[in-house]
């Protein structure tokens, strides 16, 4: 239902909003800045810096006869309070009047300033905030031109705490707005910092471990309005004034967050342009002004050292340097040679501009396209969330998630489609039928490609039962691995249903940006059986070790491209940082090597947009125009900094394009019927084990970030103390484990609230687990040391 | 293993038993001085304890330790001497009182006897003004008042105090 | 019969036990009430009387729980026993000595809002009363005073103690609430109101302890009886804690209208030998001061009369100075004291109440600049009118006052 509007006026404008909104966005809509330091339109508002005091008048309302009582020249009278008001807690009404701009007003701006400057350090110089810093904004906007505070009688606080191992505090400077605490109790749920002591005496604490123990917390950092907190990263690492900023993607993870790379010229590099910070960038449809510390610090392996920077050709078994044009001639002459007996194997990485010229290589070869993914079922794939929803969540073990969940449903692995055949019948089942939208999003947790595939199979099935597909804010988004799956997906990438053997079968075997050997030992025999090897990747992976040639691809930070998120939408980014050496775009080799074969592929990435937009029906209608396209976004960030505070850069370039459905487009999709994926037998002695996802991988994008080392998951077991004690396992010692044919050891962990007998192996972490299997445990005995 | 529990059934279930079953973090200051009654202070144990009981972070209910002083953040004396020396006390000699009480102790402000059994300390408004000079005692899982003293009179409770050696 | 109406313990001895308390005629109006009245009938009762807070703002009771809406339920009553301003100690005395007819008060104004659950909250130093409170409570629930189904009616109730830990601020209504929902006691944004979003976010009544010892008397006798003490607009008898420079501190039920000068010399015994009445603070240590002349000494302590003086009678806490205080001293004092008790949500009463420390001890150890008088006025009047609450700015009012009243005072102290 549209709100009431109400119309009132701010100093010389008159202005109509919606009934309830504060004065202070009211104001921002007719560009009246009214400074705030606590206020965020992203939260609550406290009411707590003072910054914010305006004169707020009303119509004087006869009580008598309900009607406004008028002036002289007939308009309507108008009271003030005796006192200002907080602009950034006061909801217009009908009829007010609002100041900004009066010498009262001004005199309080100025007085609130020199308030938080008694006790703020006078460190700008030395700064990270300083050059855009709120606080060093406002203070030459309104403050005193002299402190009558003794520089003396100032507090003296610590200057350097660590606030865990990402977020670094300086509690001299923190003006106790409390931003930061908020963000983690409202935005995140996750009050992980918080306020400790009071009056001058407050400070920000954490009492978590590890330290400030949020994926969010580098957020906080952002909208600090002083360097209070700083990211470990970016503490001392440039000027804001140094650096010039490039529209990009993280490419983490399918939710597809906009974000800002700043970049600056560095001397150590040769004068390269090289990334110092990632920040977020104002999507409202994607991510908010928000970004996940992964994704925030995880861009190290632009810069890593041990990037490939030129084509490698093995000779005399060793891999030695080569021209371009000698690798690709060798390269095109085997893919002509292998025929229909190429393999394209492709990671969820690449740029749909990668994978669709390299699925036109694959298809002029007569090769066939296989995507490297653990989790099936990307046809079914639909359209976007809303906020304020139920939220039931299915799975085998406890996640952060359940907290937020209405309904929270556990079951056996292997027993999940028993699970969704009584789900309409439970409570939470009952809720999903009847809501009006409703949005089933899956995952692999725990399961294997088959099972996941099934899974996306029944769960499609479910939506059409309760008559939820077809229309928007219904359907359902596979929470996919990579950033672009989902794009692998549309340009026609398949996983493959036994990659060993087809990998052992190929002639050559063309691998981009994926490490099947790294992944899995078996993969790994499998590709020495294959005839020949070439891989395209930023690092000597293990794969890219049993290669014949290696080809040295451009990270997406050094070029052009887009990615389809797991909601699809069609996004692009921009170049931030220089080439590595020699390095070039994936879609710039392959449409190399094709035209080597005879066949053009566009070498510009606009172009190979424009022909996806002309071949896939999905995408019909893209262009790099397109997907630059913005519109005016609320609330109003990054433009004179007022509520933001100079760190977020305003979303100049682009808020992507969201797909249409399916069934929008008038597709159909036949849906196989879903059966019970066959989990393997359970020997007595063995052990289930399922591969589970944990956020900080051991991808070779992220590992090149030092500052993540304590997070990242190691190759572990965890389960029931029930469970640990039956095999024998103790918290904190080693175990091994092994299953057909491999055997590796692994820590252990025990954690109450797992499900009895069964255990969790994180992916990416060396442990060939890609779904459930049963595995025998032998306890390591650990040597104690006299 | 949760010890607050183990220790205090009853009492926790009386405490819980007070505020409505969706806002059991109100309990949480009840639980607190639960939990100081015997260190004397807010170990990092019970924090962790208070939070599973009321499913709360360990950061905020430190925030809360934080906010209020009568829970002690550091270990202190078994007993703390808190001496208002606010306005009408202080228009009653309490500034003077604190002072001597402290030499004839011979610890200063917010210092600790070297047995470890009483700490000094000077506090705002106990609501005693009518008896000024005076003082409450804090320790033991109880707070008591001690209102119309002397420095004599002082100086002989907590000699007192000293002398209680084995847990009340 | 007592000839008082608060203070009742002083002339029947064990009034603290159920057994005299009821024999003195104690829950016959809480009976009364809840057999025979309409809660609105309790209500409109109360609001007769004029009976006003206690607490310190001195808004009308009757009035306050008029304002519980009666579509949003269930409705809380806490009944504020903090008492932390400096120089207030009369709710103790009235927990500690007359504990039923607190209770009793606190029970009807549940009733009169139908609240099923009462919250009592006691600053965390009221150790001892909040157990003796516990274990009135007990006794109540076992005479069937308190529980399911009172009097045989479908009316149930139950109360409960809520201890501090040591901050004034939750004295403030909105920081006691945030206290007792297990946060940091500081203050709400209002609006919205207690009234409406109260206690766990519901309709609550919050009222100081004397002010429900006060309603007992009212539905037992009526208004008129209630209404033969005190003034027109200030109906009733007030406890006024008298402290500092006096003979005989300590707390005097009197009508409200008494004058200063019949407080101070006839009840409280005058000054001591030699020394002269300076000052005045009638509301503790957030009072505007007022200079002890004639006319001072000969208003009448009503909430209009003190007003009219410039200044405000508050919980009538009712400090005095004498001739050997020094002013400056004395705003020292208390502005270290809300130095001490700022919560530190906003930023005027963070930052003002300790730059104003700073200076004011400057002052009084004789090392100030000569501007610093004038700063610690300014910084004062800088933060009136702009603090989230009203602790910030009951920190300036006896710097001002202070300053403008005896400024002779902070010269002195300064190095000529
Ligand atoms: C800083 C501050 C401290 C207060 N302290 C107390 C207190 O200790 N006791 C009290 O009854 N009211 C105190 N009040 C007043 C309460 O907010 C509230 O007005 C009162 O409890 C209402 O009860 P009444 O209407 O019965 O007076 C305080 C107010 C402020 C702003
Ligand atoms: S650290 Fe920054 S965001 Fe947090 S309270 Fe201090 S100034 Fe505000
Ligand atoms: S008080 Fe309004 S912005 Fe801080």
């Amino acid at each position: 239902m549209a709100k009431k509007l109400v119309t009132l006026r701010i100093d010389e404008h008159t202005l109509q909003v919606p009934e309830g909104m504060l004065v202070v966005d009211a104001a921002r809509k007719v560009n009246v800045d009214i400074p705030v330091f606590c206020y965020h339109p992203k939260m609550d508002p406290v009411g707590m810096c003072r910054m914010c005091l305006v004169d707020v008048g009303r119509p004087v309302i006869d009580r008598a006869t309900g009607e406004v009582v008028k002036e002289a020249d007939g308009s309507p009278k108008i009271a003030f309070g005796p006192k200002l008001d907080t602009a950034c807690t006061t909801p217009v009404s009908e009829g007010m009047v609002v100041i900004t701009n009066s010498d009262k007003v001004r005199a309080a701006r100025k007085e609130v300033v020199e308030f938080i400057l008694t006790s703020h350090p006078l460190d700008c110089p030395v700064c990270d905030k300083g050059g855009e810093c709120p606080l060093q904004n406002l203070t030459m906007a309104y403050g005193p031109g002299t402190s009558r505070f003794i520089f003396d009688e100032k507090m003296h606080l610590a200057k350097h705490v660590p606030l865990g191992e990402l977020v670094w505090l300086d509690r001299e400077r923190c003006i106790q707005c409390g931003r930061c605490v908020r963000f983690q109790h409202e935005v995140v749920d996750d009050p992980v910092i918080d306020f400790f002591h009071r009056g001058r005496s407050l400070e920000i604490i954490t009492d978590s471990e590890p330290g400030f123990d949020s994926v969010f917390s580098g957020n906080t950092t952002d909208i600090c309005p002083v360097g209070a907190l700083t990211t470990a990263d970016f503490r001392f690492g440039a000027r804001p004034w140094e650096m010039v900023s490039a529209a990009s993607l993280c490419s983490h993870c399918p939710v597809g967050c906009n974000i800002t790379y700043n970049v600056r010229r560095e001397a150590k590099t040769g004068g390269n342009m090289v990334i110092k910070r990632a920040m977020p960038r104002q999507n409202e449809g994607v991510n908010e002004i928000w970004m996940c510390d992964k994704g925030r610090l995880g861009y190290h392996f632009t810069e890593s050292k041990q990037r490939l920077s030129e084509p490698l050709v093995r000779k005399g078994g060793e891999l030695v340097p080569a021209g371009w044009d000698e690798a690709l001639d060798l390269v095109a002459q085997k893919l002509r040679e292998a025929g229909s007996s190429l393999t394209v194997l492709a990671g969820g990485r690449l740029s749909n501009e990668d994978l669709f010229n390299l699925r036109r290589l694959a298809d002029a070869a007569g090769g066939q396209a296989v995507l490297d993914t653990h989790m099936g079922g990307g046809d079914l794939a639909a359209l976007a969330v809303e906020r304020g929803a139920a939220l039931i969540v299915v799975n085998p073990n406890e996640t952060r998630l359940d907290k937020f969940a209405t309904h929270t449903l556990r079951y056996n692995p292997g027993e999940l489609l028993l699970t969704f055949g009584g789900f309409l019948e439970s409570a939470a089942g009952k809720v999903f039928a009847e809501a009006e939208n409703a949005l089933v999003f899956y995952g692999s947790n725990g399961l294997g490609l088959q099972q996941s595939t099934y899974l996306a199979y029944a769960a499609a099935e479910l939506l059409v039962k309760t008559g939820h597909y077809g229309k928007a804010n219904n359907g359902l988004i596979p929470v996919w691995p990579k950033a672009n799956s989902q794009g692998a997906w549309d340009m026609g990438f398949r996983p493959a249903s036994n990659l060993g053997d087809q990998l052992r079968q190929s002639k050559a075997v063309y691998i981009a940006a994926s490490d099947p050997a790294g992944d899995d030992p078996a993969l790994a025999a499998a590709l020495d059986e294959a005839k020949f090897v070439i891989v395209q990747d930023l690092f000597l992976s293990e794969t890219a070790k049993h290669a014949d040639v290696v080809l040295p691809a451009a990270a997406y930070t050094e070029r052009e491209g887009s990615f389809t998120s797991g909601d699809r939408r069609v996004q692009r980014y921009y170049p931030a940082a220089t080439p590595r050496g020699l390095a070039r775009p994936d879609f710039i080799i392959t449409a190399q090597l094709a035209g080597r074969l005879g066949v053009e592929l566009p070498a510009a990435a606009a172009l190979v947009l424009d022909q996806i937009a002309a071949q896939v029906p999905a995408y019909a209608g893209l262009s790099y125009q397109k997907l630059a396209e913005v519109h005016e976004q609320w609330p109003i960030i990054g433009r004179s900094d007022v509520y933001y505070g100079g760190t977020g850069y305003e979303n100049k370039h682009g808020l992507g394009v969201q797909l249409p459905c399916a069934a929008e487009r008038g597709e159909k999709i036949d849906l196989p019927a879903a059966a019970n994926p066959v989990l393997p037998s359970v020997p007595a002695g063995s052990l289930l084990v399922i591969p589970v996802a944990r956020l900080y991988d051991q991808g070779a994008t992220l590992r090149p970030t030092a500052l993540l080392d304590g997070r990242i998951a190691r190759a572990e077991l965890a389960l029931n103390p029930e469970t640990a004690e039956k095999f024998g396992l103790q918290a904190g010692g080693e175990a091994l484990i092994a299953a057909g044919g491999w055997r590796v050891q692994v820590a252990v962990r025990v954690d109450s609230h797992l499900p009895v007998g069964l255990g969790l192996v994180p992916r990416s972490t060396g442990v060939p687990v890609f779904g459930p299997t049963a595995v025998t445990i032998e306890p390591v005995q650990v040597e104690i040391k006299a | 293993m949760n010890q607050l529990l183990q220790k205090y059934p009853q009492e926790i279930q009386t405490i819980l038993a007070k505020y409505p079953a969706d806002r059991k973090r109100s309990a949480v200051m009840p639980l607190l001085h639960l939990a100081q009654q015997e260190p004397g202070y807010i170990t990092k144990q019970a924090l962790q304890e208070i939070g599973e009981i009321l499913e709360m972070p360990i950061t905020d209910i430190d925030s809360i330790v934080g906010f209020y002083t009568l829970y002690h953040e550091q270990p202190g004396g078994r007993y703390h001497v808190q001496v208002c020396t606010d306005l009408p006390c202080a228009l009653r000699g309490a500034d003077e009182f604190l002072k001597q009480l402290c030499e004839n102790i011979g610890i200063k402000v917010g210092e600790t006897t070297p047995d470890g059994m009483v700490t000094i300390e000077e506090v705002k408004c106990l609501a005693g003004c009518h008896h000024a000079p005076m003082f409450q005692v804090q320790g033991d899982g109880d707070i008591s008042y001690h209102e119309d003293q002397t420095v004599e009179s002082a100086v002989e409770l907590i000699a007192k105090l000293r002398d209680r050696k084995e847990a009340a | 019969m007592s000839t008082y109406r608060i203070l009742r313990h002083r002339d029947i001895p064990n009034i603290a036990s159920l057994d005299v308390y009821r024999a003195e005629g104690g829950f016959e109006a809480f009976h009364k009430a809840v057999a025979g009245m309409q809660p609105s009938d309790v209500l409109n009762e109360v609001k007769a009387s004029g009976l006003r807070g206690r607490g310190g703002a001195g808004f009308p009771a009757g009035l306050k729980w008029s304002f519980i809406p009666n579509n949003l339920w269930p409705h809380y009553v806490v009944a504020n026993a903090d008492e932390s301003e400096p120089g207030t100690f009369k709710d103790r005395e009235i927990m500690e000595s007359n504990p039923f007819q607190f209770l009793e008060g606190l029970m009807l104004a549940s009733y009169a809002v139908q609240a099923h659950d009462a919250y009592i909250y006691l600053r965390g130093e009221f150790w001892q009363i909040a157990k003796s409170l516990d274990g009135k409570i007990a006794e109540l629930e076992a005479a069937g005073l308190l529980g399911d189904k009172i009097y045989g009616t479908e009316y149930s109730l139950r109360l409960h103690t809520h201890l501090g830990a040591g901050a004034y601020i939750c004295g403030e209504e909105t920081a006691l609430l945030e206290s007792i929902e297990g946060n940091r006691g500081q203050p709400r944004l209002r609006p919205p109101f207690p009234a409406v979003y109260g206690l766990f976010g519901k309709p609550t009544v919050i009222n100081n302890v004397e002010t429900l010892a006060n309603v007992p008397g009212i539905i037992a006798n009526g208004t008129a009886w209630f209404r033969e003490q005190g003034t027109e607009k200030s109906p009733g008898v007030k406890v006024f804690s008298l402290s500092g420079c006096v003979n005989k501190p300590g707390n005097y039920e009197l009508p409200l209208g008494t004058t200063f000068r019949e407080l101070i010399f006839n009840y409280g015994g005058g000054l001591p030998e030699g020394r002269s009445i300076k000052a005045i603070m009638p509301a503790g240590a957030s009072s505007s001061l007022i200079t002890a002349d004639d006319r001072a000494l000969d208003t009448p302590m009503d909430y209009e009369s003190v007003a009219a003086l410039g200044s405000a009678l508050g919980s009538a806490s009712v400090i005095v100075l004498d001739d050997s205080v020094n002013v400056a001293w004395m705003v020292s004092k208390t502005v270290e004291f809300f130095k001490h008790e700022s919560c530190g949500k906003c930023t005027p009463c963070r930052e003002g109440t300790y730059w104003m420390s700073h200076i004011a001890d400057r002052i009084v150890k004789g090392d100030s600049r000569k501007e610093d008088i004038d700063l610690l006025n300014y910084v004062a009047r800088q933060m009136q009118g702009k603090c989230l609450c009203a602790l910030g700015e009951f920190s300036t009012m006896a710097v001002v006052t202070g300053i403008e009243q005896f400024r002779e005072d902070f010269e002195k102290l300064q190095r000529s």
